[in-house]
């Protein structure tokens, strides 16, 4: 069952967000919480089944499922809390998130920090303008892939991909796998987008055409997609009028680029750098709310996931250090209780550290006048701290008492402190 | 022989637009047995759903034409209908916004037309009003037209909402049924075709929009009749990027109404249209052109669009049936009235067509003139003792304040699952919609009703959630569930599975 107060709350089970649990874990973080909307970790990785995947960190090549596993096994074992197929509705400046699943409802959660790292989304058909008619068959490489290596079902036999990113390349050689035909690669750029080794081994080795400084001119059928239309760009990337050319095909994919996914970013007040598209962040990966971090894709688009995975363990272990500093400065506050004839008292909690260095007033109003000398007397609750005399206390007149360093080594150990006036004897 | 009749109505509406649904809503009021039949999966598809979703004041329309006494008459109901139908409807106002002195001009020829029509609420601004009121308007602004009255809405909504309401009160709706052919005895119309088999009635109401020609054709009424589609491309910018308070229209030239500027009942943006005829009724495609075109004009009304380029999420295009009915009036010379009538040379039937912008605003005014029409030829129209005008709307999580987001959650925790993160919409949502009064069965009927992929992503996260849900709640197999009907299936075989 989650509680409802984190030292880390992680919104997001990607590479980031798992790295960052286990690193906030690793370095102090007693509660560690992750909330992934979908219903199992592991973010994007689950539906990466090429390899590719490690070689940095584990010096190992692996499938993306596997390299989450890893992560995903080692967070269960440090006792990280997770909440799936949850949404975060809303997040404040002050750490508190609103979350909704079927599950468990909605349930409100406050985190002493937290870490963004809800990786990306795709650029879609309408952020390029894309012209034509709007049928079925026309779909982002990462909805393509998600059909194809999770839920099972091919999204078409004969397909174009426009843009030359990595998840198009590797989608290219994934369909070619399962019996699809990749007529063409079009890629708006005079140079590929993606890293040239999926070039090499999603392209090349499969003999699917790429055609540079090619653009979709045009989408054609109503209902279905029954063919695109290409057409050549300038230097200025404007179609060049007569190199259009009919391409039959019935599905189009688009990996056009990635957007860092920060809607909840803003709902916190996290300012967003225009060019990156993701949060302005220190070298902690804090961003500039106090105890907000944010990791991975969100912050900007990786195209290596082991450099994902080591944000997210710089980023985890930051938002620790940050939560712990918050603990401890919550066990140093302790709460000041109006007791007897006290009506209230100003401040309202103590850090018990600020006495070691100067005197701290209390100021405090009776609830009824005493007319003869009375003691204002500060308790711990086993122990008198301190005491001053009044001759007479009146509600119109406030009230108040020092407490001075000397009085530190006793307050120190202190859950709160009481302030009584009573009459002397 | 002709084909068996399977059932027999007082009326079959054909066409489920705005008009369509709006007429059955209308007609639901009365002892009659109505049967509305809609060539596509969903209703409200063609027009209806790709527009700009204007509710205009009416100093539109040239004096004395159908379009003006309905579009005046169309606009005072919409308030009322709005209240029974609960759907969203904000009576903004719009101005027409005048660059130009001699713009200006226009804009008080139009102030008099409208009042020569008999629109209220209309004043004339000057620029620095206007300024101060849009802070995002060109300075080039000399004036513009106020018109209080001017409404925004959500079309296809209001279309489901009136549908709803008819089928609450015993209407018929068949989707998926293609209208073929009318069964004649001598001059009377006694029966309508469809692919579904052939269904007997007393009256057809022709509500078939884009397609109002060729069937009017087939009751062999106004030959020389013809739908031209008209495009409109437009824009759609995410929320908050920019601060659009009313409607903007451009000063209108002999083209048209231009490129206008309006906030959408949902927060967005939306930049468009402009006019382009096509031969192709069924084609809904934009052009590089058609948007570079539409871009260029809003620039021309609000300038800090220049660097919004990025902020768009949808590019979409429609098609409005422009038609080439003279008006009535032979005093006035126009040439693409609407046309409501019951002709002459053939009984049993009600004819609509031509009916482009303003025909969203008119709708209600054009079901309410066929009650008269039919009362006129002598039917009962007897009134129903237990019609209910109201129609309950269903709860989108969306629109909840949080406490009673809570609330709903706890009742039905399938509303605490988001579907759809850009414009949160659960489960819940989703399913209440696939087991609706008129069922959305694909993607896109899902979409147009509860905004589910709309957002930023556009479906990326959604859609093969949408699908999942689809087919479990309809017992069928993912690859079943379609984009917009049976033609447009999104998936096309398990993997592992190689074709021969």
């Amino acid at each position: 069952m989650t509680k409802d107060l984190y030292d880390v709350v992680v919104i997001g089970s990607g590479p980031g967000g798992l790295a960052a649990a286990i690193a906030a874990k690793k370095n102090g973080a007693d509660d560690v919480l992750i909330i992934e909307r979908d219903v199992e970790l592991g973010g994007i990785l689950l539906q990466c089944i090429h390899n590719g995947f490690g070689v940095e960190i584990f010096k190992e090549d692996l499938p993306g499922p596997g390299y989450a596993q890893r992560f995903i096994n080692e967070a269960l074992s440090l006792g990280i809390d997770t909440l799936l197929d949850t949404m975060v509705l809303d997040i404040n400046a002050n750490r508190r998130l609103y979350v909704t699943s079927k599950r468990h409802g909605f349930k409100e959660i406050h985190s002493r920090a937290i870490v963004l790292a809800m990786g990306c989304r795709e650029r879609t058909r309408a952020q390029i303008n894309l012209p034509g008619s709007r049928p079925a068959g026309v779909y982002t490489a990462g909805t393509a892939q998600r059909w194809t290596n999770v839920e099972g079902y091919m999204p078409g036999s004969h397909f174009v991909i426009l843009g030359s990113g990595d998840i198009g390349m590797i989608m290219a050689r994934r369909l070619t796998f399962e019996g699809a035909k990749v007529e063409r690669v079009l890629e708006l750029m005079p140079y590929l987008t993606g890293l040239t080794r999926n070039y090499v081994q999603c392209l090349l080795d499969y003999d699917i055409p790429l055609q540079l400084h090619h653009t979709v001119n045009r989408i054609i059928g109503n209902h279905r997609v029954e063919a695109i239309e290409s057409v050549q760009v300038d230097d200025r990337l404007q179609p060049i009028a007569g190199t259009e050319e009919i391409i039959p095909c019935d599905t189009l994919l688009l990996s056009v680029g990635l957007i860092p996914e920060n809607e909840l970013s803003k709902m916190a007040g996290v300012k967003i750098d225009p060019i990156t598209n993701g949060p302005f962040v220190n070298d902690e990966f804090q961003t500039n709310v106090p105890g907000i971090f944010a990791a991975g894709n969100v912050v900007h688009v990786y195209d290596l996931v082991d450099w994902v995975t080591e944000a997210g363990l710089s980023a985890g272990a930051s938002a620790a250090r940050y939560a712990v500093a918050e603990r401890q400065k919550e066990i140093r506050s302790i709460p000041m209780i109006a007791g007897e004839n006290v009506r209230y008292i100003v401040p309202h909690r103590l850090d018990k550290s600020h006495m070691q260095e100067e005197d701290i007033r209390l100021q405090m109003r009776v609830r009824n006048p005493i007319e003869e000398p009375v003691w204002v007397e500060v308790h711990d609750g086993s122990n008198l701290i301190t005491r001053k005399a009044e001759q007479y206390v009146r509600p119109g007149e406030m009230v108040t008492v020092e407490l001075k360093p000397k009085h530190f080594a006793e307050v120190e150990k202190a859950q709160s402190l009481t302030v009584n006036i009573v009459k002397r004897k | 022989m002709e084909d068996a009749v399977q059932e027999k109505y007082d009326a079959i509406i054909i066409g489920g637009g705005v008009v369509g649904c709006m007429v059955a809503r209308w007609l639901s009021r009365y002892e009659m047995k109505v049967l509305l039949i809609e060539k596509c999966s969903d209703i409200g598809t063609a027009t209806s759903s790709a527009n700009t979703a204007i509710v205009h004041a009416g100093y539109d329309p040239l004096p004395g034409t159908l379009k003006a006494r309905m579009n005046v008459e169309g606009n005072k109901m919409w308030d009322q209908l709005a209240g029974e139908l609960n759907f969203a409807f904000e009576r903004r106002g719009d101005y027409v916004v005048a660059t130009t002195d001699e713009e200006f001009e226009t804009v008080k020829t139009l102030m008099k037309q409208g009042e020569d029509n008999g629109v209220p609420g209309m004043i004339l601004l000057s620029g620095e009003e206007v300024k101060s009121r849009e802070p995002e308007i060109t300075p080039n602004v000399t004036g513009a037209l106020w018109a209080s009255t001017g409404g925004i809405c959500d079309p296809f909504a209001v279309t489901v909402a009136a549908a709803e309401n008819a089928v609450m009160n015993g209407v018929k709706v068949m989707l998926d049924t293609a209208f073929e052919d009318f069964v004649m005895e001598g001059k009377r119309i006694v029966g309508v075709k469809t692919n579904k088999g052939t269904f007997g009635c007393r009256w057809a109401i022709n509500s078939a929009g884009l397609y109002s020609d060729e069937v009017m054709h087939k009751a062999g009424v106004r030959p020389e009749f013809v739908i031209k589609p008209r495009v409109g491309e437009y824009f759609v910018l995410d929320r908050a990027e920019i601060t659009i308070n009313n409607v903007l229209f451009p000063t209108p030239t002999s083209k048209g109404k231009g490129i206008l500027v309006t906030t959408t009942v949902h927060g967005n943006t939306i930049i468009g249209p402009n006019s382009v005829l096509k031969d192709d009724k069924e084609l809904k495609a934009v052009t590089r052109e058609g948007l570079n075109e539409i871009w260029d004009g809003a620039l021309k009304l609000v300038p800090c669009l220049a660097d919004k380029r990025r902020c768009v999420i949808a590019v979409f295009a429609g098609n409005r049936p422009l038609g080439n009915a003279p008006c009535k009036n032979p005093a006035v010379k126009y040439n693409s009235d609407f046309i409501i009538e019951i002709p002459e040379e053939v009984q049993g039937f009600v004819n609509l067509g031509g009916i482009e912008s303003p025909g969203l605003t008119s709708a209600p005014a054009i079901a309410e003139e066929v009650v008269k029409l039919l009362k006129e030829a002598g039917e009962p129209m007897q009134e129903k003792a237990d019609w209910n005008p109201i129609r309950i709307p269903r709860i989108h999580f969306r629109d909840l304040e949080r406490r009673d987001q809570e609330k709903l959650v706890e009742k039905d925790p399938r509303y605490g699952r988001v579907i759809c993160r850009c414009e949160n919409v659960t489960e819940g949502d989703i399913i209440a919609e696939i087991h609706a009064p008129i069922p959305a069965t694909n993607y896109d009927a899902i979409k147009r009703r509860t905004w589910c992929g709309t957002g930023r992503c556009q479906g990326g996260f959604d859609m093969p959630r949408v699908v999942a849900i689809l087919a479990k709640e309809m017992g069928v197999s993912p690859l079943e569930i379609s984009k917009k009907g049976d033609e447009s299936k999104f998936l096309q075989r398990p993997t592992k599975v190689t074709e021969g």
